[in-house]
């Protein structure tokens, strides 16, 4: 019996002009153009420079931070009102304004004044480019330090900052794990639930419902051909992101296809009690919508949990992609391995087990 | 064969259906007819075991539909009043799906859907969603026949179709019929009420009668007549004030009145004349199903 249905719907999915390119094409154009376009990496940040002294050491100061390869200099302001204006216009990120007396100051008294000033309405762009010039400033002050034997000073506090796991501070790495688990969601909960309330609203149900067929397996063969197509995805996006951004999985593949073979359960079982509740195309996709923005936005693929407010965090823990998301992040990021993150692997099999059981009732009850 | 007895249902505060009863013998071609909205959808829906009733049982074969309703789905068949077959595989596809569910063959049952399909087996490439209505209404007879039910079930299957498909539709339940299948159909044109062995007439959720058509017109009592004239509008209003008529509805073209007696006729005549009616036509007629349909309780 399930033997024909699924030949039916695997019939219907092929036939249709949309669908099978739709499930190639979308993570093709999620994970090729979503982690470039996304990418919250700080370079070229534009820089307007006040150079008040004009002397050897600010000429050098300046040598250093256009060589650092995070900045390029947009001009030379001769007063910092003048580098505001260039603010103004966007032309600039930052400022940096050497004071007048810039290297007598450190030669006399072994101190010196620079002034740095971000535009912080790109919170991120502004702050991280701030605390990068005063690293590169930093640096040359040591160098200084060297150079010209400041013995009687005390020695500064060297900070090496070491980004564990995301050596590089790539935003890259942080989100493509994200947009694989985001792929996942859509295709197993959007695409079964769909199906299932197209057949209700075109009648075609109600004539199986006449036939013989279990309701089980009916329900079946509107799941299998969609957790086939997350896994194919799921495959299509661990290919890219071997291939495309050198991004090995360093937990082992393994890892990723068990978490994500109990995701796909509990995706889907979210979809079937969407669909035994819609009576529309329509009413199905936006309670879809709904709750998928739910899923994604109250869990740690955009913000780290830890960052939300404490009722927001418990939103979050009762959200399985939480878990899915980061079980994949870390497997990617940190190597885990599945007995690593045993705890995740049960909340999610509990996660799954209770929402198919849900589906269950509430297709009966709607009977 | 199918046994309704006291059946009632109620969605919310409409009551659907109202203590139906009825019988329906093996062969027979037994036909519920009431215009849209009188409940026989719902009682389609109870007999096919897709809604549970309030009250009253239904045995299908001796078998109940709140118990046995597996073993019931596996005998008969389903046409609903839309069209429910998948529009995107081909007509052959359907009918082959249709089979294989009720683990059966089209080559099994051919002989039941042959002259049916035959019509349609043209097109057997053509997906279901572009074929006209007429063969539409084939392919969903041929898929609901396809694994040999005991007893089939069509909820409105001429509604929307041409006249000429229509007579064809009903030739072939005839053929079906002294196959041996017993047919339930429901239909709200009077005019096919003739064509069926026994007949219900449903208003408001109750049967008002459950008979043979020829009997349920014998066993109008009451005098018919038909009336015209040129200024229709007019001659309703007017016949309705008349004494001698005890009511009167327009029926397409005429206006078909209940009177006392025969005798009454050319006095009504002379009163319309008074009223400035031209061309006035006043003749008695045997009642047709529709009229027992509005005269009855």
């Amino acid at each position: 019996m399930l033997k024909f249905l699924l030949e039916k719907e695997f019939k219907q999915f092929m036939r249709n002009p949309v669908m099978p390119r739709m499930v190639l094409i979308m993570p093709l154009v999620m994970m090729i153009i979503f982690p470039l376009a996304t990418n919250r990496q700080v370079q070229d940040i534009t820089i307007s420079i006040v150079d008040n002294d004009k002397s050897q050491y600010s000429a050098e100061l300046i040598n250093k931070i256009t060589s650092s390869g995070y900045f390029i200099l947009s001009d030379y302001s001769s007063n910092y009102s003048d580098a505001l204006k260039s603010i103004e216009k966007g032309d600039t990120y930052i400022i940096l304004e050497i004071e007048k007396d810039f290297e007598k100051n450190i030669v006399k008294e072994g101190a010196a004044n620079v002034i740095i000033s971000a535009n912080a309405v790109d919170i991120f762009k502004g702050s991280v480019g701030a605390s990068f010039l005063s690293n590169i400033i930093y640096d040359y002050s040591l160098e200084l330090q060297e150079k010209l034997a400041f013995i009687n000073m005390a020695p500064a506090i060297n900070i090496i900052p070491l980004n564990e796991f995301n050596q590089t501070l790539n935003y890259k790495n942080f989100m493509i794990p994200a947009i694989m688990v985001m792929l996942v969601t859509m295709i197993t909960c959007f695409l079964p639930t769909l199906n299932i309330v197209s057949e209700k609203e075109k009648g075609t149900m109600e004539q199986i419902n006449v036939t013989p067929v279990n309701k089980f397996i009916f329900i079946l063969s509107k799941l299998i051909p969609y957790l086939i197509m997350g896994i194919i995805v799921f495959t299509i996006c661990i290919i890219i992101t071997k291939f495309l951004y050198h991004l090995d999985a360093k937990g082992g593949v393994l890892s990723l296809y068990i978490f994500t073979l109990v995701y796909v359960f509990v995706s889907s079982g979210l979809g079937l009690i969407i669909s035994n509740y819609s009576y529309s195309m329509q009413q199905a996709m936006f309670v879809m919508f709904f709750f998928v923005m739910i899923l994604f936005f109250m869990s740690n693929l955009f913000t780290p949990v830890a960052y939300m407010p404490e009722w927001g965090q418990w939103i979050a823990a009762f959200n399985p992609l939480k878990y899915y998301g980061h079980a994949v992040r870390s497997i990617y990021l940190k190597g885990a391995v599945f007995s690593d993150m045993y705890r995740e692997l049960i909340i999610l099999v509990i996660f799954a087990v209770v929402l198919n059981i849900l589906a269950v009732l509430s297709y009966k009850k709607n009977e | 064969m199918v046994k309704v007895e006291n059946i009632s249902k109620a969605f919310k505060k409409v009551q659907a259906l109202n203590d139906v009863s009825f019988h329906a013998e093996k062969g027979e071609l037994f036909g519920i007819i009431g215009p849209d909205g009188a409940g026989k959808t719902t009682l389609f829906r109870i007999m096919t075991t897709l809604t549970i009733p309030d009250n009253g049982s239904v045995l299908i074969n001796n078998r109940s539909i709140l118990k046995d309703y597996m073993e019931i789905r596996k005998n008969i068949g389903y046409m609903p009043g839309r069209f429910a077959l998948y529009q995107d595989l081909t007509v052959e596809e359907n009918l082959n799906f249709f089979a294989s569910v009720f683990n059966t063959t089209i080559e099994e049952n051919y002989h039941l859907v042959k002259g049916i399909y035959s019509h349609i087996a043209p097109f057997k490439n053509r997906k279901a969603g572009k074929l006209s209505g007429g063969m539409k209404q084939k392919l969903a007879l041929s898929c609901a026949l396809i694994h040999k039910p005991e007893v089939l079930f069509l909820d409105e299957p001429t509604t929307g179709v041409d006249p000429v498909s229509r007579k064809e539709f009903w030739d072939m339940l005839y053929d079906l019929k002294n196959m041996g299948i017993t047919i339930i159909v429901s239909t709200p044109y009077m005019d096919e009420a003739s064509r069926c062995d026994r007949i219900a007439l449903i208003k408001n959720g109750a049967f008002i009668d459950v008979d043979t058509p020829e009997n349920i017109i014998n066993n109008f009592k009451q005098t018919l007549i038909a009336l015209k004239a040129d200024n229709m509008r007019q001659l309703l209003k007017d016949v309705r004030k008349c004494s001698q008529i005890k009511s009167a509805f327009a029926f397409g073209a005429e206006i078909h009145a209940v009177i006392d007696d025969e005798d009454k006729i050319e006095d009504i005549n002379n009163q319309l004349k008074n009223l400035d009616h031209k061309n006035i036509e006043i003749y008695r007629i045997s009642p047709a199903i529709e009229d027992c349909y509005i005269w009855s309780r």
